[in-house]
């Protein structure tokens, strides 16, 4: 199963430890993580399902190409990383 | 119940109350950005806005001696992939929230149901005390919906709404820029009421054109509900008929401004926080004054007692200016943290504070 980090800043608006996840894709990876966290989903996506605009996920040390609809390929082995583009004031 | 301020910052949610002088009581979400917050009066539930920024817009709710709780964000549903939607500068609108830019209650006849507008501008309505909520396609639809443009924002947002104390169902909207908005059916119809208003900074065949009018910020008068005050970019314009607007002209020091208040009892009484229009935005010659008519705008005070004159560049937004059902107290707080209060209708201010982060809005219990 994949392995998926979230950023620490993440954790103090909802819990979201890292976890180990299916999926062929980091859409299906993320889809299986969100099953068990609903909540966590609204922080890391928007309502059209696209990756939120200031965020940024590393799939096995690449940036996700596909921001709108997470079809970059992700293993059974794959680490993914959902960070963010830290900024403002 | 003790009455308090809510009062939503940049970095927090600040809850005021008067023990002697009215003080902090309490400090809620600090470090993060609330950018509006409510009361409803009609079991004392308290939503908060949240703008996470990197993580998107959240909202929470308190029921009275419990915690604060998540709740369900007003969400776009999906867009059809064939759609592309655009506002009227022809810029692409996102289907997605990027913030709850009004937030008020229902009647006092329809329990649990609260409103909600965002930028981009759609209105959301929720029958479950924000459990859940739903598009208001109807205005969404609206073909005169795709003409609104975003004003200082990227996108057009729906900033204001009043629910009419006569019936319910009949709820206006405050759109920047959009003008002003009309249902009698509680969302199944929507109708423009916004003649009479002028936009100067449009070529000249567009300046009264009602779909694409600047309002700031909309009140309607509890005690008399066809009268209507907008803050508006262009100056201030009152409504005496509830459809059709007339220009107040030569308010002294400046029209310009965001915010707008109006006595519950007195129509002809409004005040209003101006500033120099509409670049600069920053009180006339750096001394803050809040404006006061008691005639229906034919004449205007201007009260400094206890507001900083000298170097003051202190802005009031739209929702960072309110009053209470007594209609002599009233409070305002500005972009640099500052928090005043009368309770003589503005006569005399005091300072609450003036080290808050950038204050967004403020709002009696």
């Amino acid at each position: 199963m994949a392995e998926v980090h979230f950023t620490a800043n993440l954790q103090r608006h909802v819990p979201c430890p890292q976890m180990q996840a299916d999926g062929g894709t980091v859409r299906e990876v993320l889809d299986s993580v969100f099953a068990e966290n609903e909540l966590l989903r609204g922080y890391v996506l928007d309502e059209q399902g696209a990756l939120r605009k200031h965020m940024g996920i590393i799939v096995d040390g690449v940036v996700l190409r596909d921001r709108e609809r997470l079809s970059d390929p992700a293993g059974p082995d794959s680490r993914i990383y959902v960070m963010q583009a830290l900024s403002g004031g | 119940m003790t009455q308090e301020l809510l009062v939503s910052t940049r970095k927090g949610f600040f809850t005021l109350a008067r023990n002697g002088q009215w003080q902090i009581r309490n400090a809620d979400f600090l470090g993060d950005n609330v950018t509006l917050a409510m009361h409803d009066p009609r079991n004392g539930y308290r939503y908060a806005a949240l703008d996470h920024g990197h993580f998107g817009v959240k909202l929470h709710r308190k029921k009275p001696g419990g915690a604060w709780e998540e709740i369900a964000t007003p969400a776009y549903p999906p867009k059809p992939d064939d759609v592309v939607d655009t506002d009227g500068w022809g810029k692409v609108l996102p289907w997605t929230v990027m913030r709850v830019w009004a937030l008020e209650p229902g009647g006092p006849d329809q329990e649990g149901l609260l409103w909600c507008g965002t930028i981009p501008g759609a209105l959301f309505r929720s029958n479950d005390h924000g459990e859940s909520w739903q598009w208001v396609k109807s205005l969404w639809d609206h073909p005169s919906r795709k003409r609104w443009m975003g004003g200082g924002a990227d996108f057009p947002g729906i900033h204001s709404i009043c629910v009419d104390p006569r019936d319910s169902n009949t709820v206006r909207l405050g759109v920047s820029c959009g003008g002003v908005w009309r249902t009698r059916d509680c969302g199944e119809n929507w109708e423009l009421t916004a003649n009479g208003m002028r936009a100067e900074f449009l070529p000249p065949e567009q300046q009264g054109d009602p779909e694409i009018q600047d309002a700031h910020m909309l009140v309607q008068s509890p005690s008399s509900p066809d009268r209507m005050w907008v803050q508006h970019h262009n100056g201030i314009f009152r409504c005496d008929d509830a459809q059709t607007w007339t220009e107040i002209l030569d308010v002294p020091p400046s029209s310009f401004g965001f915010a707008v208040a109006v006595h519950p009892r007195e129509p002809d009484t409004a005040w209003f926080v101006p500033g120099i229009k509409d670049e600069k935005r920053y009180p006339v010659d750096g001394a803050l004054v809040v404006t006061r008519t008691r005639d229906a705008g034919r004449s205007f005070d201007v009260l400094t007692n206890g507001l900083p004159q000298q170097h003051a560049y202190d802005v009031v937004y739209r929702h960072a200016l309110d009053i209470d059902d007594s209609g002599d107290r009233l409070a305002f707080g500005s972009t640099t943290g500052g928090l005043w209060l009368t309770e003589d209708q503005g006569d005399h201010w005091r300072e609450i504070s003036h080290t808050l982060p950038p204050v967004h809005a403020v709002r009696f219990t």
